[in-house]
């Protein structure tokens, strides 16, 4: 499984990868100049929709064809913008940082391929703004390219103009949602617009937007430089190319890796060039398979290829394909109060059913997991979750917020149940819980009394 | 006070990056909240309004809305633990709890001494270097509790 040929993190050697210097050494910008020079526009976009290449940001959309959705520049002659969500901030998920960190011209000549495809004039940045150190790595890598003629006017000489700006977020989870990030990056609170008018049309300022993900563009200039057959032999059919699996929790080497998408989550699990399996030789008890928002799934569940098909028909999603793992001395119900919490912290408060039920959720899971659990609040977790989603809010939030409380309902009815019986977390009171696990005070001192 | 002429140069410079002015905003507020004290004022948001031409409870209200500003005042050092799930489970309430007793502050609290003001924080994208914590605007990743001392033993 270890001979896939990597390209993602091919370049991310040296502590001076980061460099323009470094980049055109790896024949940096040499497709752009190319792609400038030998291809048309629509040339780039059928390149880029026959590799099959879907969005890395969670929701996969076919990247392609999101681009021609953009009106046709001579019946339309507003400005027309691409924005990066760089705003990553579902848990569990680190990978666009590594790109931003050690790779940042990459970024910068898939945006510029882009741009050149879609004839945008400008594109934004959008980077979360605890990111500081990305932040800066990929602002010196603006102006290294800048003063190297390959950012601004008639670039390279072409004729082509493109300007690309950073802009710094504010720790808001929303803005990670495309029409929340462009409220944001206008200078507002992050409230998702309504959807119909969709970005092509009416996006930033009005105007035409493609919003992509950092990863997605990340793997634009590989793919137009060595085609999409050359995409197509890795990955699944329906899900080509590699991608950043991020595997974090109770694994013995956490860390961001390249695999081909459809990669079995045991052998990212267990194997020695990935996560080294469950630490200390423990067992799986749950696994998120694609950051927070997809749910936990038992640990028996494991043993299925990680594309966008076979996740889904494993009855989840792949999502930012942040797999967060949890061995069988942590309490899933505790997991679930943090994800509950997290949603209520980071609900915009536009959509009733998502503010109220984001709130009833992480009450009902704390009070679960404190020991003052209700018979009747499974019902109740069901009946919130069933009335937030799907399709009942202007963004999906409320569905990330529900879609975990259903799962954790489905997949560990047994561990709620035995948490309402018993009067709170057993783990807890028995203090088995592995080192750092414990309980804050005033939950312990409850379950106590509890018991 | 009216904003420093520096900032006012720079911000002019960043509005000139979008179609319309407001865009900056925020980044203008980063900006005042890492030179100007480190927190929002209630007068560094009428001077923003000012510059960007919006009146200021739409500054106050972009403010508020944002995680990241502060509308209070601070201790001299911020710690931030993050408590998210890949955090916990590798043994963030052991952090939270060792840097309560460090700093002597509650969360979302300050010293007595006004030395430390203490934060629990949502996902911070540190999964796969779980636990951390953010000090003064300074990632710190892979985190032991000994670690932690350290880094709280030399702060000013």
């Amino acid at each position: 499984m270890s001979g896939f040929e990597k390209y993602l993190t091919s370049r991310m050697t040296g502590e001076d990868s980061h460099t323009l210097a470094a980049f055109k050494k790896n024949g940096g910008y040499a497709t752009l100049e190319r792609a400038l020079k030998e291809m048309q526009p629509a040339e780039v976009i059928e390149v880029v929709k026959a590799s099959g290449l879907r969005g890395r940001g969670g929701a996969g959309f076919p990247t392609g064809l999101k681009w021609t959705f953009m009106p046709d520049p001579a019946k339309d002659p507003r400005s027309r913008y691409l924005a990066i969500n760089a705003d990553e901030s579902e848990p569990g998920t680190c990978k666009d940082r590594i790109i931003m960190d050690e790779d940042p011209h990459g970024l910068l000549e898939g945006i510029l391929l882009a741009c050149y495809a879609m004839k945008c004039e400008a594109s934004y940045i959008y980077v979360r703004g605890e990111y500081r150190h990305q932040y800066d790595r990929t602002a010196a890598a603006i102006v290294e390219a800048r003063a190297a003629g390959l950012i601004g006017k008639n670039i390279l000489g072409t004729g082509f103009n493109c300007e690309i700006h950073m802009h710094k977020g504010a720790g808001a989870y929303i803005c990670g949602e495309e029409t929340g990030m462009m409220e944001s990056l206008e200078g507002k609170r992050g409230h998702p617009r309504p959807k119909p008018p969709f970005p092509a049309g009416f996006g930033l300022w009005g105007q035409p937007t493609t919003v992509n993900n950092v990863e997605t563009i990340f793997n634009v200039p590989f793919i137009v430089e060595k085609g999409s057959k050359w995409f197509r032999t890795m990955g699944s059919e329906a899900s080509p190319g590699n991608f950043l699996v991020g595997i974090s929790g109770n694994v013995n080497k956490p860390g961001v890796y390249e695999a081909p998408l459809g990669t079995n989550a045991k052998v990212l699990l267990e194997a020695d060039h990935f996560a080294g399996g469950v630490s200390e030789g423990r067992q799986l008890k749950a696994w998120f398979t694609g950051g927070s928002s997809t749910g936990m799934m038992p640990g028996s569940t494991v043993d299925v290829a990680m594309d966008h098909d076979s996740v889904k028909a494993a009855g989840t999603m792949l999502g930012t394909a942040a797999m967060i793992m949890l061995d069988d001395t942590q309490c899933v119900v505790r997991a679930m109060q943090i994800i509950a919490r997290f949603y209520d912290h980071e609900t915009c408060g536009q959509c009733s059913q998502c503010r109220e039920g984001c709130q009833w959720l992480h009450q009902i899971f704390k009070r679960i997991e404190e020991g003052q659990g209700r018979e009747g609040d499974i019902d109740l977790l069901t009946s919130i979750g069933n009335g937030m989603a799907p399709g009942k809010t202007i963004c999906a939030l409320a569905d990330a917020a529900a879609i975990p409380a259903h799962q954790m309902i489905k997949h560990f009815r047994a561990d709620l149940e035995e948490h309402i019986r018993d009067g709170g977390c057993k783990i807890n009171k028995t203090g088995k819980c592995a080192a750092g696990h414990s309980h804050d005070a005033p939950a312990t001192e409850k379950a106590e009394a509890q018991a | 006070m009216a904003l420093p002429d520096k900032l006012k140069a720079e911000f002019t410079e960043l509005i000139s990056h979008y179609p319309e002015s407001r865009a900056g905003l925020i980044p203008a507020l980063h900006r005042c909240q890492e030179e100007l004290g480190g927190w929002v004022t209630p007068e560094i948001m009428e001077d923003l309004a000012d510059f960007f031409g919006i009146e200021p409870v739409e500054v106050y209200g972009v403010a508020s809305f944002y995680p990241m500003f502060r509308l209070t005042p601070r201790g001299t050092n911020v710690v931030k633990v993050c408590h998210n799930i890949s955090c916990d489970l590798r043994g963030a309430a052991a952090v939270l709890q060792r840097a309560k007793e460090l700093t002597g502050a509650e969360v979302h609290g300050t010293s007595a001494d006004g030395r430390f003001t203490l934060e629990v924080v949502e996902c911070q994208g540190c999964c796969t270097t779980a636990p951390m914590i953010d000090l003064n605007d300074n990632f710190h990743e892979n985190l032991t509790l000994d670690e932690l001392e350290r880094l709280i033993g030399g702060c000013k």
